[in-house]
């Protein structure tokens, strides 16, 4: 194995139409590592994805995954790496065994199909056809035809979304399985614990921009940085997340979350404690909460796309 | 050797194209519409125009029904079926699932050409079955009735390619249904040209009267109808034309 990146991307432009998808994109995957991209709806994830996988043609900038280039050496390129869709990509009439048999019987050496339906709790709905099947046996199914080919590297697009939170374990088992074993991933994802648990490296996207990458814990500063979360019970008064700075004074900052939240970064000590009571009885507020924390991979998240927002109230999403 | 240690590679081309070929089939048969298009219209079809022909002394028996509804077949296969289910797989990203695959472009066309052959037949062999029961006496000139085959499937299924490549998933639904019925009623396909007046030498020159001559030739009269196989392989050329240039995988 060389120590080449699994997947880099320099200087890659893509727009539709008159609008910028990806800007001027650089960033690499190191191999043997789970790289997760984040980035709210819209910053240029899925179109990045895409041109890794040789769908679409870089307009501008290079792409090279596993030293390949996708759309040139596309032929040499497919059997190296597996590919799970978000949706779809399968015929609505077939089983859901018979179809990831199907997909192995296209690959020279594939995981036997039985182990990784059992794996993957597909062993009850084996004979359901496609268009019956939950949307969660449906992700799992397009996890499983991503990974029975056994590439070197696997691109995942959300890999967890709809699911509960116990087949949520067995899928992050498995993801963790496939990087002791050796293969690299790239997964998309907006559940932030979900990177921070698995992620050795993340890269955070914005408006088609790389805003921050590091590992969950560069990111987080180690998880050095203490943080207040206030929660109340009506929407803020006009004014407030300011306010509440000047109370607060220098060495802290007040981020407004949504209508009835707010985040401050700071000393998390008595004082500062004392000043957000005093602040929310001035103000005639009533705190529902009041938490003391770190600061997490999602707060980071939240400051870093939100501040590139021209709008002062930051929208969350879900 | 770990679970998931990688070792890449692609099956050999003939196995991959197999494997694709007869998935395909499978799907087609297991759908139910799919089957009363390809088998038990067809058969219908025959006896009802035998038996209804008979009633009404009508000059055509099973020996003209016989080929033309075998034609019909094809064209119900190459045509018709091919272009819903592409267009279906267009809009479940079938095809873009497969397109990340090992299994190339070309790959994926002969699965499909192979999977329409195993499917005509099958039919041959059942609708052959029911004429022969009538009492039908085939003529057959082979090589005639293989390049019909061949000839009649590739100018049908390049057009229906074309039909699910440029319309939507319903759109194709309904068009594919829409001009195989009105082929088959006016199309001089079930029933030869010279059944149609003044417009018989127009509908030759339609896939579907060409196919219909054509397979009439080659089981009716033991001959290798050259003029239609020569229109059948000209529409195979526009088909494969306008697929080339409007055709998109998503």
């Amino acid at each position: 194995m060389s120590d080449q990146p699994a997947v880099l991307v320099d200087a890659l432009v893509m727009r539709y139409a008159d609008k910028v998808a990806v800007d001027s994109l650089s960033l690499t995957v190191e191999p043997h590592t789970i790289t997760a991209v984040l980035g709210p709806n819209g910053a240029g994830k899925t179109t990045t994805l895409e041109t890794c996988e040789g769908y679409r043609r870089p307009q501008q900038g290079t792409v090279r995954v596993l030293g390949l280039d996708p759309v040139r050496d596309r032929r040499q390129l497919l059997p190296r790496i597996g590919v799970m869709l978000q949706s779809g990509g399968a015929w609505g009439g077939v089983r859901a065994v018979e179809m990831l048999r199907h997909v192995s019987r296209l690959h020279a050496h594939p995981v036997d199909v039985d182990l990784l339906v059992e794996r993957l709790g597909l062993g009850d709905c084996g004979r359901t056809t496609y268009r019956r099947l939950s949307g969660g046996q449906q992700q799992r199914l397009g996890l499983a035809m991503a990974i029975v080919g056994r590439p070197e590297l696997v691109f995942v697009d959300e890999p967890t979304a709809g699911l509960d939170p116990a087949v949520r374990r067995d899928v992050w088992e498995l993801l963790e399985e496939l990087r002791t074993d050796g293969v690299t991933v790239v997964l998309t994802t907006h559940y932030m614990d979900e990177a921070e648990r698995l992620a050795d490296r993340v890269h955070i996207l914005d408006k088609g921009t790389l805003v921050a990458s590091g590992s969950p814990l560069e990111l987080t500063r180690g998880g050095s940085v203490a943080t207040i979360r206030l929660v109340v019970t009506q929407p803020f008064p006009p004014g407030s997340p300011d306010s509440l700075a000047v109370e607060l004074g220098p060495g802290t900052e007040v981020r407004q979350l949504d209508a009835v939240s707010l985040l401050v970064t700071g000393p998390a000590d008595a004082s500062t404690l004392a000043k957000v009571s005093r602040w929310c009885e001035h103000h005639g507020v009533l705190p529902e909460s009041l938490t003391l924390g770190q600061r997490n991979l999602e707060d980071v998240f939240l400051e870093l796309t939100a501040s590139a927002q021209p709008s002062a109230q930051p929208e969350v999403s879900a | 050797m770990s679970t998931f240690a990688p070792a890449p590679g692609a099956a050999p081309v003939a196995r991959q194209v197999l494997t694709q070929a007869s998935m395909e089939a499978r799907l087609m048969l297991r759908n139910g519409e799919q089957l009363l298009l390809a088998v038990v219209v067809p058969v219908m079809v025959l006896i009802g125009g035998v038996r209804g022909a008979e009633r009404v002394n009508l000059s055509y028996g099973v020996d003209t029904f016989a080929p033309g509804v075998l034609a019909l077949a094809v064209m119900s296969t190459s045509f018709t079926a091919l272009a819903i289910s592409t267009g279906f797989e267009r809009r479940y990203g079938v095809i873009k699932r497969l397109g990340t695959s090992p299994l190339s472009r070309t790959g994926l066309l002969c699965g499909k050409v192979l999977a329409l052959l195993a499917v005509e037949a099958l039919q041959v062999v059942v609708i052959g079955a029911v004429a022969l029961a009538l009492g039908w006496e085939p003529s057959v000139d082979a090589v005639g009735a293989l390049l019909t085959l061949v000839l009649g499937t590739s100018a049908f299924a390049s057009l229906g390619l074309f039909v699910a490549g440029a319309l939507r998933a319903e759109a194709t639904l309904a068009a594919a249904n829409l001009v195989y019925l009105l082929l088959m009623a006016g199309g001089a396909v079930v029933l030869p040209a010279t059944a149609y007046g003044s417009f018989g030498d127009v509908v030759t020159w339609l896939p579907s009267g060409a196919l219909g001559e054509a397979v009439r030739a080659a089981l009716g009269a033991a001959s290798v109808p050259w003029h239609d196989l020569l229109v059948l392989a000209g529409w195979t050329a526009v088909g494969a034309a306008l697929t080339a240039r409007t055709f998109t995988w998503e």
